[in-house]
């Protein structure tokens, strides 16, 4: 079955991004995304812009209501996903504990739904 | 009452609590095979406890004036649970011991029962860790579900599912027959090492989970000597777990950094629980029985010699290796062995023995790929080297390790 790992980040975490090659955070990343596609479980995935960036419509009344930011208005953001075939959720919290982002931001399990991805594709 | 004498109160509950868990849920449960009703009326009775103790003082015997409420709890709570007419009996003896106690305060201590059915071959092997600190430590699920990484929601049906099976399962209260004796023991220090290991690895690092449950495997380890003190792997297993705790302050360097084991300061490990290890690791040779926490423990005694001695005697731990293989080819043992190879006869001999693990097994062992990267650092093989050191680096969990790891990759 496939769990998406939604990762969450702090800020400092997304400033970590414009550091250069050697930044460890992102060598951590580096490897931790070798080791997903060497195991043979990595799906796909992609990495966020920051939050600022983010954008969130919402429809009230008939009327377009435009956000700026993300929605939720929380310390730490969603930086990513990244989606993987996995046997269980005790084998995706393992994953998940490797991640990056575990030790210092937060890193939710959530697995796919392909029975309502079914009923919306049809 | 002032407030410290509230606070001693407080103090003697949680220590009887601590030390009489495991011996009053093992007895309550022990004609009933009922954990989780033991369990519930232990905890009835530490609350009664909590209201009590404070007002009229610490009773003499505490561990029996437990054991008297939590069997009058325990009744009330089987007879809700079970049709009236199949546990009659069961009642009948209950209210008979019940009367006994108010004589004497003796009770056996059937804790070693309770360890064998945690660890019965009906149960699932990944629950018999969790059932045993659950029932002889009395930890939470929630603290529990921690340290197996799985939901506090999740672990807590996992245990009652177990302790279903050991109730309508039919699995008996009893230590084993000599003939099956020596695999069943092998579940029960499994099952305590497995705590203590938790995500710990010697070549790879500390893991936090671990780091909490190393004292609660120690303490299942010395109740479990307590009750077999004739088997060698007992001894064993407890130096081993001795060994590796002795050494918990120098697996960090001063700003917080990975060192690895044979760089540690020997001025920060601690000499009185060598000691403690060598002393049982003696008793187990004494008794002629080698085994596989024995070996291990062995190889532990080896590393700590260096604070004396100053040096590694690799060609020992590559034996001690060598024997383990032939009883134990477990892939940590296999790793272990290669890395031994590697300081007695070189990196590319060490090399040539991960070669021989089946590849298969080592695509998300992290240790194995710390080890090889090591070594083709060591022979100069460059990018093989950066390719094993970003596979271990991508497996890593403790950001220590993985700190440790992204230094020595460059």
């Amino acid at each position: 079955m496939q769990f998406a790992l939604l990762i969450f980040e702090s800020p400092e975490a997304f400033a970590a991004r414009n550091a250069d090659e050697n930044d460890p955070y992102l060598g951590a990343w580096r490897a931790y995304y070798k080791a997903l596609v060497e195991a043979g479980i990595y799906v796909g995935g992609n990495p966020l812009q920051p939050p600022e960036t983010g954008t969130t419509v919402r429809l009230k009344d008939g009327k377009r209501r435009v956000q700026d930011g993300p929605f939720a208005d929380t310390k730490e953001q969603l930086g990513g996903f990244t989606i993987l075939e996995l046997p269980s959720l005790d084998a995706a919290l393992e994953w998940a504990a490797r991640c990056p982002a575990a030790s210092i931001g937060a890193v939710e399990v959530r697995p796919v739904s392909p029975e309502y991805r079914r009923r919306v594709t049809g | 009452m002032s407030g410290s004498e509230q606070e001693s109160t407080h103090r003697a509950i949680e220590r009887v609590a601590r030390e009489s868990y495991g011996r009053l849920v093992a007895y309550l449960s022990s004609h009933t095979h009922d954990v989780g009703s033991a369990e519930d009326a232990l905890s009835n009775a530490l609350v009664a406890a909590l209201e009590t103790w404070p007002r009229d003082g610490v009773p003499q015997n505490p561990e029996a004036w437990l054991l008297t409420t939590a069997r009058r709890s325990f009744i009330d709570l089987v007879r809700h649970w079970q049709v009236a007419e199949a546990s009659e009996p069961t009642l009948v003896l209950l209210r008979e011991e019940s009367k006994d106690m108010t004589l004497s305060p003796e009770f056996p201590d059937e804790r070693l029962k309770l360890l064998f059915v945690c660890a019965h071959p009906a149960i699932d092997p990944a629950m018999h860790t969790p059932l045993m600190l659950q029932t002889v430590l009395g930890l939470d699920a929630a603290r529990i579900a921690h340290a197996f990484l799985v939901s506090p929601t999740t672990m807590g049906q996992r245990l009652v599912r177990a302790k279903t099976k050991i109730r309508d399962g039919g699995i008996r209260f009893e230590i084993p027959q000599e003939r099956e004796l020596p695999q069943r023991l092998d579940a029960v220090l499994e099952a305590i090492y497995a705590a203590f290991g938790i995500g710990w690895d010697d070549m790879a690092g500390v893991d936090q989970r671990g780091r909490d449950l190393a004292e609660e495997a120690i303490w299942l380890g010395r109740v479990l000597l307590q009750l077999m003190p004739q088997e060698a792997e007992v001894h064993g297993l407890l130096a081993l777990m001795l060994h590796c705790e002795a050494r918990r302050a120098a697996r960090r360097g001063p700003d917080g950094g990975y060192v690895p084991l044979s760089e540690q300061d020997c001025q920060n490990w601690s000499l009185p629980l060598i000691e403690e290890a060598e002393r049982h690791l003696d008793k187990a040779s004494s008794r002629g029985r080698t085994g596989r926490f024995q070996l291990e423990a062995a190889i532990q005694s080896v590393h700590a010699e260096r604070a004396r001695s100053g040096g590694i005697q690799w060609n020992a731990i590559m034996m001690f290796y060598e024997q383990l293989m032939r009883i134990s080819p477990t892939l940590g043992t296999r790793t272990g062995y290669a890395a031994a190879v590697a300081e007695a006869k070189g990196a590319e001999a060490g090399l040539a023995a991960l070669d021989g693990i089946d590849a298969d097994a080592i695509s998300a062992y992290q240790p194995y790929w710390a080890v090889r990267a090591h070594l083709l650092q060591r022979l100069g093989k460059t990018p093989e080297a950066l390719d094993a050191f970003d596979r271990a680096i991508g497996l890593a969990e403790d950001p220590a390790v993985r700190q440790f790891l992204l230094q020595r990759r460059g």
